[in-house]
């Protein structure tokens, strides 16, 4: 799978709160998982209020990115296999 | 060939010391956009060490150095970490703390605090300050001791506030 940095992302979001990026994926996907805090995507671990949304669309997964100063991306990234990962452990 | 077995007796005051050495607290700093985050990071870690609570630093590469280069000699800073590795081990419970101070002025902080209150098994205090504490607060919504503060230049009101609370949250370790 890799890192986030070595693939083609877009983002949807930027200076976004916590609050907001959640917001976003519930209102504009139609499948929406909640993880809880520290549930890794590629190499990042989530970091928010929980729990935290995380969009999918096909093949693409959308979920927050946090740092400190920069508050919250929402990344939009293909990634079939945390897609996958996603809806397994929804079941 | 002669063998010297030494037995090493130690005080029971020992016990109480080693306990004590096993107590730790992360202090979890947010953005350093705001001036009052460096001086109460080191004035808390030197707080704890005369508590005997291990202090570590975890936080962004800015944050971490304004740290290091106001503490060149180490006199209170001991172990510093990136946030997103804290967050890490937490998360693969590689390693955990007795305590939590979170550092809050933004929404970043927010949820820095949320992740780490609820991959943590210790305690959280959550250190709200900058110039919108009480907005801030409010959206911190995860079980913790909340330290709401108007500051951004002066630390002394966060200091203030910190030495009345200080010995209440470590009494209850």
């Amino acid at each position: 799978m890799g890192c986030l940095e070595s693939l083609k992302y877009e983002i949807l979001l930027k200076n976004a709160s916590s609050k907001e990026s959640g917001d976003f994926i519930r209102n504009h996907y139609d499948e929406v998982h909640e993880v809880e805090a520290g549930y890794k995507i590629l190499d990042k671990h989530l970091i928010g209020i929980p729990p935290i949304a995380v969009g999918v669309e096909g093949d693409y997964v959308i979920f927050p990115y946090t740092k400190p100063c920069y508050g919250t991306f929402l990344v939009r990234v293909a990634v079939p296999e945390e897609v996958e990962r996603l809806r397994k452990r929804s079941k | 060939m002669h063998t010297v077995t030494v037995q090493v007796v130690r005080p029971i005051g020992d016990d109480i010391q080693k306990k004590a050495a096993e107590r730790s607290a992360v202090l979890l700093l947010g953005c350093p956009q705001v001036p009052v985050q460096t001086s109460i990071a080191l004035y808390l870690l030197s707080m704890l060490r005369k508590k005997g609570i291990k202090g570590i630093i975890a936080g962004n590469p800015a944050a971490r150095r304004l740290v290091e280069v106001s503490d060149p000699d180490h006199h209170y800073v001991g172990e510093v970490i990136d946030i997103d590795r804290c967050v890490a081990d937490l998360a693969e419970k590689k390693r955990d703390f007795s305590l939590c101070f979170a550092f809050i002025h933004n929404d970043a902080g927010v949820s820095y605090a949320a992740t780490i209150g609820s991959l943590s098994g210790g305690s959280l205090v959550a250190l709200i300050y900058g110039e919108h504490p009480e907005d801030v607060a409010e959206t911190l919504t995860v079980p913790c001791e909340k330290i709401v503060v108007k500051a951004t230049h002066n630390p002394m009101p966060l200091k203030n506030k910190i030495d009345e609370v200080l010995p209440w949250v470590v009494s209850n370790l």
